[in-house]
């Protein structure tokens, strides 16, 4: 057993942490969300000089190696940034999904490796809520080696950005059927396929999916025809493990900056940090933030780990989206509320982190889908 | 000890009912129902219906235009509004400088402010909160300085809602430098248009702007505008925030917004049924109006003292944390009845807007109410400061 970091991983956060504090004060990350695009291309080149859009792929496939575990120690420090930057769909949840690329998608992880290629994952519909099986896009026969997909997909981030959108679909059996699901990649341009774009509550972007016939080949397929549920639910672990990192770093920085608040706010003649009521409150955020941490990391490691079962890892990954949903509001609500009205204002960080804190929760499921994950009680 | 209303009181219920739903403006309940952002015209076309009837200041004295109303009408009243999504009267007027002007102002003042305050001819908004001063009201920073019969006001206050749209501020001033903080705190009613005052908006997590940050530099306000004495402002302060307290809770608007959580959950699907069949959801919602449950009967019981000619304490305090804890729980629920349509900004929900919806019509907004909804804890006193007063002045602590 050694849970503690190794020297390079300990290398490898503060290369983000510096980046972040040389080139990503609140102003940039504002400025980055309001802009056309939602993020820097040319931050992301720069990702890509650093190696960190190769974190999770093989060398022998152009990455740089690493797993989950070093994911988790980016995912925080960009999350404790704050960064806008789509590491999450791109390079955690679309990797995964390359992962299983056909043959059409040969060169993808290179590409995206090297900065060149953004993805989408389209797996939620408007009845699915956070069922992964639940999916009635359909991928019907079409010719001798094709399909045409009809559907819609539901808050897919990043699609404005995205070359490649990756679609859960049904090829047999009925919506809820684990059996009978495929997984494309398809092109951003492809015809028939049409991005509705829009800003997210917490400054990302993402786009309703309509797939109106859109024309995909065998060589589309990720993973295997019909067992797409594999795919997808690797794919969604990979994103639940980084969202909990994401959330960990933010919370920990949520945290500092209501400790220094209470430090220097001063209401009747003394500093707010004194009041025994509120020291009291900073403590159970910090406990808060602590346990988080904990649990995102333990279920790095156990999906870093190839020993570990499927049962295992499902209750892993839940347990850490149930503590980092609870813990989230927990510290984000309190950190808001000793802010005072300044907290509510936009113009305070403390707001854009607690909007993405929120919706963390949500993405992948919230902590109620997730607690039932755990206790096997979901209908 | 019963908890059913004789028959005066239920016709009284019934009345009341009855008129709001033959005058209230379907736009206005639409637009209340779905959370939309409060709009001026549609708030003083049914504040003015209200006024026409006499409904319009239930807790004023018939002598002042009010409907001189027990507790429990006012209360049974602001049932029956919640309940059926007839927007409250801004409170500005009516239940904050309102009950001031009745209790501290003289004559002059009363002719002058009442009936524009009942008619919704004047809008009013609140100057208490400076940039440093917050909790720590009696802090406050902006002075007032006697110029023959004038006083100048420099200073800057903060939160204040609905500035843009209010003719009238009234505000705490500094009236002295020798007095102690409290001491020294003057209570002054000042034209917004008058020159000198900027109101610049601020902007909130959730994307709105109804608060504001109110600018005066040396605006000249004549002295007759002065509530009581100079230097009790501080008095009069106190006793607007007995008033302020009671409503806070917003027991109906709770409900209110349990039977919204419910309609919306009927067209929610989880695990292929609907959301509202969901058992975990079910009882969720359950707890939450089992909390419901215990406020209510706790101001059920402030009422019936206070009808029994007892006025409200500090436990009162009660009524503004628990409230506000239910109705940021709620806010909390809703959201989450959609799902990942939480994450949009989604088009103003503006009815009669002409854009297509993201994903189901409901969920516009709900998020955002939920980041906006973050301030009840914070306004009106927080809720750590609502604890001190409990502390000390129930507890004796």
């Amino acid at each position: 057993m050694n849970f503690s970091f190794t020297d390079e991983q300990n290398l490898l956060r503060e290369s983000v942490e510096k980046l972040i504090a040389a080139e990503y004060p609140f102003e940039v990350r504002r400025d980055l969300a309001a802009s056309e695009t939602g993020f820097s291309r040319e931050l992301w080149r720069k990702f890509a000089e650093l190696g960190w859009l190769g974190l999770g792929i093989p060398e022998d496939a152009g990455g740089v190696g690493g797993g989950p575990v070093e994911t988790a120690v980016v995912m925080e420090a960009l999350g404790a940034g704050l960064a806008v930057e789509p590491f999450l769909a791109t390079v955690v949840v679309g990797a995964s999904l390359l992962k299983h690329g056909g043959a059409a998608r040969h060169d993808g992880l290179a590409r995206l490796s090297a900065g060149e290629l953004q993805l989408a994952f389209a797996f939620a519909e408007r009845q699915s809520r956070y069922e992964l099986a639940n999916v009635e896009t359909r991928a019907e026969p079409d010719g001798e080696d094709g399909y045409r997909i009809t559907g819609t997909k539901s808050v897919v981030f990043n699609a404005p950005a995205a070359d490649v959108i990756a679609v859960s679909t049904r090829t047999a059996g009925r919506s809820r059927d684990r059996e009978g699901l495929t997984v494309f990649a398809l092109d951003a341009g492809a015809p028939g396929l049409h991005v509705r774009e829009y800003r997210t509550m917490d400054g990302l972007r993402a786009g309703e999916v309509d797939l109106d016939g859109v024309r995909a080949g065998r060589g589309d397929v990720l993973g295997r025809t019909g067992e797409g549920i594999a795919v997808v639910e690797e794919a969604v672990n990979a994103g639940i493990v980084a969202a909990c990192a994401e959330a960990a770093g933010i919370m920990t920085r949520m945290h500092r900056d209501t400790v220094e608040y209470l430090k220097h706010r001063e209401q009747f003649g003394n500093a707010l940090s004194s009041f025994q009521a509120l020291q009291h409150r900073l403590v159970d955020m910090f406990m808060a933030c602590e346990l988080s941490r904990s649990m995102a990391y333990m279920a790095a490691v156990r999906l870093a780990d190839p020993e570990t079962e499927a049962a295992e890892l499902r209750r892993a990954v839940a347990a850490a989206k149930v503590q980092i949903g609870r813990s989230g509001r927990f510290v984000g609500e309190n950190a808001i509320q000793l802010h005072g009205g300044m907290g509510m204002t936009d113009e305070m960080p403390i707001s854009h982190y607690f909007k993405r804190l929120v919706l963390i929760d949500s993405q992948f499921g919230d902590a109620e889908h997730h607690l039932r994950e755990m206790a096997g009680t979901a209908p | 000890m019963d908890l059913v209303l004789n028959p005066e009181e239920r016709a009284f219920q019934e009345e009341v009912r009855t008129f709001i739903r033959e005058r209230l403006p379907d736009d206005v309940r639409e637009r209340t129902w779905s959370g939309a952002r409060m709009d001026k015209e549609g708030q003083v076309r049914w504040e003015k219906i209200l006024n026409e009837r006499g409904w319009m200041a239930p807790n004023w004295p018939v002598e002042h235009g009010g409907a001189g109303w027990t507790p429990l009408q006012c209360y049974l009243f602001e049932e029956e509004m919640e309940a059926a999504c007839a927007p409250p009267p801004m409170p500005f007027g009516v239940s904050m400088v309102g009950p001031v002007i009745i209790a501290f102002g003289t004559d002059e003042q009363k002719r002058r402010f009442l009936p524009r305050i009942l008619s919704s001819d004047d809008w009013w908004c609140q100057g208490y909160s400076e940039p440093g001063a917050g909790s720590d009201l009696a802090s406050l920073k902006t002075r007032a300085v006697r110029d023959g019969d004038h006083y100048v006001v420099n200073g800057q206050k903060t939160w204040t809602t609905a500035a843009q749209h209010a003719d009238w501020i009234f505000c705490l001033v500094r009236s002295s430098r020798e007095a102690k903080r409290q001491e020294g705190i003057s209570f002054l009613l000042i034209d917004m248009h008058s020159p000198g005052i900027t109101v610049r908006p601020i902007r909130t997590m959730d994307g709105g702007e109804e608060i504001n940050d109110t600018f005066f530099e040396d605006v000249r306000v004549p002295a007759e505008n002065l509530i009581g004495e100079e230097g009790r402002g501080w008095t009069y302060a106190k006793f607007l925030l007995g008033h302020e307290r009671t409503g806070i809770a917003g027991v109906s608007r709770s409900k209110a917004q349990i039977r919204r959580i419910r309609e919306i959950a009927q067209s929610e699907t989880s695990h292929g049924r609907p959301l509202a069949e969901d058992p975990r959801f079910r009882e969720r919602l359950a707890e939450v109006e089992v909390e419901l449950m215990a406020l209510e009967y706790t101001i059920l019981r402030i009422v019936s003292a206070m009808n029994a000619g007892t006025a409200p304490g500090p436990e009162a305090s009660i009524l503004k944390i628990k409230g506000t804890e239910i109705q940021q729980t709620l806010t909390d629920v809703l959201m989450q009845t959609v799902g990942y349509y939480a994450h949009p900004e989604h088009p103003p929900a503006e009815p009669g807007a002409n854009v297509a919806p993201i994903g189901p019509e409901h969920a516009a907004g709900l998020s955002a109410r939920y980041f906006n909804w973050r301030k009840a804890s914070i306004y009106g006193g927080s809720n750590e400061i609502q604890r001190n007063i409990i502390a000390k002045m129930v507890l004796g602590l």
